[in-house]
């Protein structure tokens, strides 16, 4: 049994195997998979309103697994996902967008994109100028504004 | 019952701030109601980790998604463009992105010039007094002299243009076409006590710098000062009206839920192009069974939204992605009509400089070009902080079968009817919206961006609320007369964006705000006969 606002053990291990599915780890990028355990708990703790839709998402896919994603072999578990993908709809789309918004705010994952572990404000950030020069042929055409009348 | 009141607003957003500030000289007692409250910028998402995943939730332009007990629920089921806006002190101006260009002076004259809807019954010169005294009380920043808009003279310095802004000045003189850094009211220099843009790349949802020109910091502060009051979580619900056909007061629902009677002798309407007609028709009498000022049967039709038909792309090159102000840019260029373009009427370009990771995420793996599985990594930073886009904001036409009526179903939390939106995209505005598609393609070709991906419309982009209590001077065709006064009910004025008689193909709250206070100027010069 789970309160109405988590999900139960079973769907909390498919998330976990289908988040690894959509972004697994990488050796070459120095990045968890979303089945990280803080990342996974950074979900789960997070889940709020999005938590009826998720689990509504994990409940289709256990209808399209049949079992425990864990117990499918690779090729049917592709298969399973890739249906998953195509048929979720507003469910699936909201489970993969929580998994993504936690995903894409784990520090190790900033880091590897070059970003900055922080919130923007109050540091903010620097931006350039750029080349206002681009703006001289913009400016050497003659006025042309439609008139009123 | 409470004291009268001689003006009572509506409303505390973009307009209803400005009419109220502008009124105070007057020295009446001006009280305003809005069902929201003051905004703590100490909240705002940007001041968190978790800021980008607050947009799809609590921080959600959608009042629908958002659901905070100052929003009411709107049935938009009916409509591909979903209506967005903010309930608080400041309004819709709270989430809005500051884009900040004006109507042309052509936009008023659209009948005569190109024999399509109407003519404004006002002029742009009749406005350009407040435009100017608007874009001082907002504080816009920005470079005179573009040569394709109205003459402006922004009192800041224009935004930088960033990495994103020269691949768009390159692409688009390439092809020879206009564009020039955008107006917008974000602040690039500390500017009446508000601080300077720092490029938190949040202005939507919020901004917490205080740098972008919310009317919460701008106008609100100036009006209380002088002597307005401001009574916030104070929901009306209908407006009365006594034995002589005039406005008498409202009925509203006090922070504890407790129904009120504020009775005023001016009443002054600025909820917006769907609060505003909400209003007015749950404002029903034995004398005005089809809801107040609506003998013309105009109230809440001739909605108009500005479908934006967007395209973006992704290039080789760094862009800004979330550290700018999101728009920078604009483009006039395909502004006016050319019916060799199959299609009356045209629309403004607005740049986008980039988006933040987790929007980048979320948006390509719905768009499909963000695999799941090994190849994720690789493609996530192909797209990550290289993207640009480009939105065409298409002039919608009035049409009265778009339009807000109350749903007989959806209530907000006081039990007060929910509007209900019927829209449908013009075939006028599909063709221009195509146009748009295929040269923002070009442009993006241009600056060398690839995976291009188009919303078409963008699905959340109501921000613009235009004309669902037209202004004119015939009251069989209109609602308002030409200086904001109801035709049916003399002392009940509108100043939102529901006035508008046509839309621009541009961003209109600069323009809403110059009404406004035209409005107000219009009342105090008339205070001796303001009734007649
Ligand atoms: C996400 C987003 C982005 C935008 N970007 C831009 C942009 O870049 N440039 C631009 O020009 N415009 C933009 N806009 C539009 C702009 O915000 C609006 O045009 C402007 O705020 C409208 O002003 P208003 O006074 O008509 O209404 P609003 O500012 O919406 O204010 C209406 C107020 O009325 C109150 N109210 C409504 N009904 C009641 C009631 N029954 N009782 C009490 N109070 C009530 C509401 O709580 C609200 O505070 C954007 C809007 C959004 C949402
Ligand atoms: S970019 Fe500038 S205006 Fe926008 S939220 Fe950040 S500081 Fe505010």
């Amino acid at each position: 049994m789970s309160a109405p606002n988590e999900l139960t053990s079973a769907q909390r291990d498919d998330l976990r195997i289908v988040a690894a599915m959509i972004v697994p780890a990488s050796d070459e990028y120095k990045v968890p998979g979303a089945d990280d355990p803080a990342i996974q708990a950074d979900m789960l703790a997070t889940l709020g309103r999005d938590t009826a839709l998720v689990r509504e998402a994990l409940d289709h896919l256990a209808r399209l697994s049949g079992k425990p994603l864990a117990d499918l072999d690779p090729v049917r578990r592709d298969a399973v996902a890739q249906e998953f993908r195509a048929s979720g709809g507003a469910a699936a789309a909201t489970l993969v967008r929580v998994m993504l918004q936690c995903y894409y705010r784990d520090d190790r994952v900033l880091r590897s994109l070059g970003l900055e572990l922080r919130a923007p404000f109050p540091q903010g950030y620097t931006l350039e100028q750029g080349d206002w020069s681009l703006l001289d042929p913009v400016k050497a055409k003659p006025p042309n504004l439609r008139r009123a009348t | 019952m409470n004291d009268p009141v001689d003006v009572l607003i509506i409303g505390a957003g973009a307009s209803g701030a400005a009419v109220a500030w502008s009124l105070a000289d007057t020295k009446m007692h001006i009280l305003c109601l809005d069902q929201g409250g003051w905004m703590n910028s100490s909240e705002y998402p940007s001041t968190g980790r978790d800021w980008e995943a607050k947009f799809y939730g609590d921080w959600s332009t959608s009042p629908n998604i958002r659901g905070r007990p100052e929003d009411y629920p709107i049935n938009d089921d009916n409509s591909p463009i979903k209506v967005v806006n903010f309930n608080g002190v400041g309004g819709s101006t709270v989430m809005y992105t500051a884009h900040w260009p004006r109507l042309h002076p052509s936009d008023f004259k659209v009948k005569t010039l190109d024999g399509v809807a109407d003519d404004w019954p006002i002029d742009y010169d009749a406005l350009t007094p407040f435009f100017e005294e608007n874009d001082r009380m907002m504080g816009v920043s920005g470079l005179s002299g573009d040569p394709r808009s109205p003459l402006t003279r922004p009192p800041m310095p224009p935004q930088p243009l960033g990495l994103s802004g020269p691949l768009i000045g390159k692409a688009m003189n390439k092809l020879g076409w206009h564009w020039w850094p955008s107006d917008t009211t974000v602040a690039t220099m500390d500017y009446e006590g508000r601080a300077r843009c720092i490029n938190l790349g949040h202005c939507t949802p919020a901004c917490a710098q205080g740098a972008k020109a919310s009317t919460d910091i701008t106008y609100w502060p100036h009006a209380i000062r002088a002597g307005v009051e401001l009574k916030t979580h104070c929901r009306v619900r209908e407006i009365l009206t006594n034995e002589h056909g005039m406005a008498s007061g409202v009925v509203y629902y006090d922070k504890d839920g407790v129904e009120q009677f504020q009775p005023a002798e001016v009443v002054i309407i600025a909820c917006n192009g769907v609060g505003t007609p909400r209003l007015l028709l749950n404002s029903v009498s034995g004398r005005f069974p089809n809801g107040l000022a609506n003998s013309s049967g105009l109230v809440g039709k001739n909605l108009m939204f500005h479908p934006y038909a967007q395209i973006y792309g992704f290039v080789k090159e760094p862009t800004d992605s979330n550290r700018a102000p999101p728009t920078c840019l604009w483009s006039k260029e395909f502004y006016d009509t050319d019916l060799s373009r199959g299609f009356v009427r045209g629309y403004g370009i607005q740049f986008g400089r980039g988006a933040g990771p987790v929007f980048e995420a979320v948006a390509s793996e719905q768009k499909g070009i963000l695999p799941w599985g090994a190849d994720h990594h690789r493609v996530f930073r192909k797209l990550n902080g290289h993207r640009l886009g480009v939105s065409a904001i298409c002039e919608d036409l009035p049409e009265e079968h778009n339009r807000v009526t109350l749903d007989p179903v959806l209530k907000d939390s006081h039990g007060i009817p929910a509007p209900k939106i019927d829209y449908t995209i013009s075939e006028n505005s599909r063709k221009m919206m195509a146009h748009g598609l295929a040269r923002g393609k070009e442009i993006l070709e241009a600056a060398g961006a690839t995976d291009l991906c188009i919303n078409d419309p963008i699905p959340w982009g109501g921000w613009h609320l235009l004309g669902t209590a037209r202004m004119g001077t015939d009251p069989a065709r209109s609602v308002v007369n030409e200086w904001g006064r109801s035709h049916d009910v003399k002392n009940l004025f509108i100043v939102d964006g529901s006035v508008f008689v046509t839309s621009g193909g541009v961003n209109p709250t600069s323009t809403i705000q110059a009404i406004a206070l035209y409005v107000a100027d219009q009342m105090k010069q008339r205070l001796a006969n303001l009734f007649d």
